[in-house]
């Protein structure tokens, strides 16, 4: 299968995701600058982490509207799967591909640690090469992970199975919502989660946690 | 020309971290009988022509496709 990774100023997550992809998939994935109105047919569409136009206005604001987030819509209506790492997480949201926000963290301190997760839904194009319930390890790195919504679309993401991401064992490192670190869009094919399953792939990581997502997500065997 | 300015504030019940730390730093500077601090920011536009009406309709489609994020922030336009 083939992916895409897509590039836009300020962004710095790009050569890890890139690396990732590389070291699971054989192969190097496609870059798509901000500016394309259309991306080549790829089967996952990767928006990295970073901090795109600098966080100015709010976290991912900026990048959300730029004319290649049109192309992303097309793709994710199409049933093209794509993920957000962390600002991706925020692009994608303030794209309107994923519903809510994600704000300061509680504390107004950037964190940069290891995590617990606990994949809560292992039914999700991204998550079956994981059990339901099982606890991974993963970075974080970010300053605006705190993620929010009101209430009915809270109760419609837990209802349904789209939280996909938790911090567990009291790892929350950002005051969100039902310690949620990642969810996904109605049809099962766009994934948000502010943690970095790219920075967990290989021994040399210190761990190969993150890899089934991107092997899953490739339709690579375990 | 016009001169306009977008006030974006959060919303009522969404939590504002950065708030409650200016709230605290007011106390500490000695500031007493403040209540709650909610952070938000102000933008001031220019804008051509004289059509007041046709100005707020513009600023109003600014603020919910850029300005505010209207999943935490409300927003008010106000032609100065």
């Amino acid at each position: 299968m083939k992916s895409a990774v897509l590039l836009l100023p300020g962004l710095n997550r790009d050569r890890d995701m890139i690396a990732a992809l590389t070291k699971i998939s054989g192969k190097p994935p496609l870059t798509v600058w901000q500016t394309e109105t259309e991306i080549p047919d790829v089967d996952l569409i990767v928006v990295p982490g970073g901090f795109s136009y600098g966080d100015y206005l709010r976290c991912g604001a900026i990048a959300a509207r730029m004319p290649v987030m049109d192309a992303v819509r097309e793709k994710a209506a199409a049933g093209v799967r794509v993920l957000g790492v962390c600002n991706g997480f925020q692009i994608l949201l303030e794209a309107g591909l994923l519903p809510g926000a994600l704000m300061r963290n509680a504390s107004l301190k950037f964190v940069c640690k290891e995590v617990s997760l606990e994949v809560v839904n292992a039914q999700t194009c991204f998550t079956s090469q994981y059990e339901a319930g099982q606890i991974i390890r993963c970075p974080v790195a970010h300053h605006d992970g705190n993620y929010y919504a009101d209430a009915d679309t809270l109760a419609r993401l837990e209802d349904s199975g789209r939280v996909v991401f938790r911090y567990a064992n009291g790892s929350n490192p950002n005051g969100s919502m039902n310690d949620i670190a990642g969810i996904i869009n109605e049809s099962g094919n766009v994934l948000g989660m502010m943690p970095h399953p790219e920075d967990l792939i290989e021994p040399a990581h210190g761990g190969e946690d993150g890899a089934g997502l991107f092997r899953a997500a490739l339709d690579i065997a375990a | 020309m016009i001169q306009a300015r977008v006030t974006v504030t959060l919303k009522n019940g969404v939590l504002d971290p950065q708030g409650k730390a200016i709230e605290g730093a007011l106390g500490t500077l000695g500031f007493d009988g403040v209540g709650h601090v909610r952070q938000g920011k102000v933008f001031d536009i220019e804008m051509d022509g004289a059509d007041k009406d046709a100005a707020r309709k513009k600023l109003s489609g600014m603020c919910e496709k850029l300005l505010a994020n209207t999943v935490i922030e409300d927003y008010a336009v106000d032609i100065l």
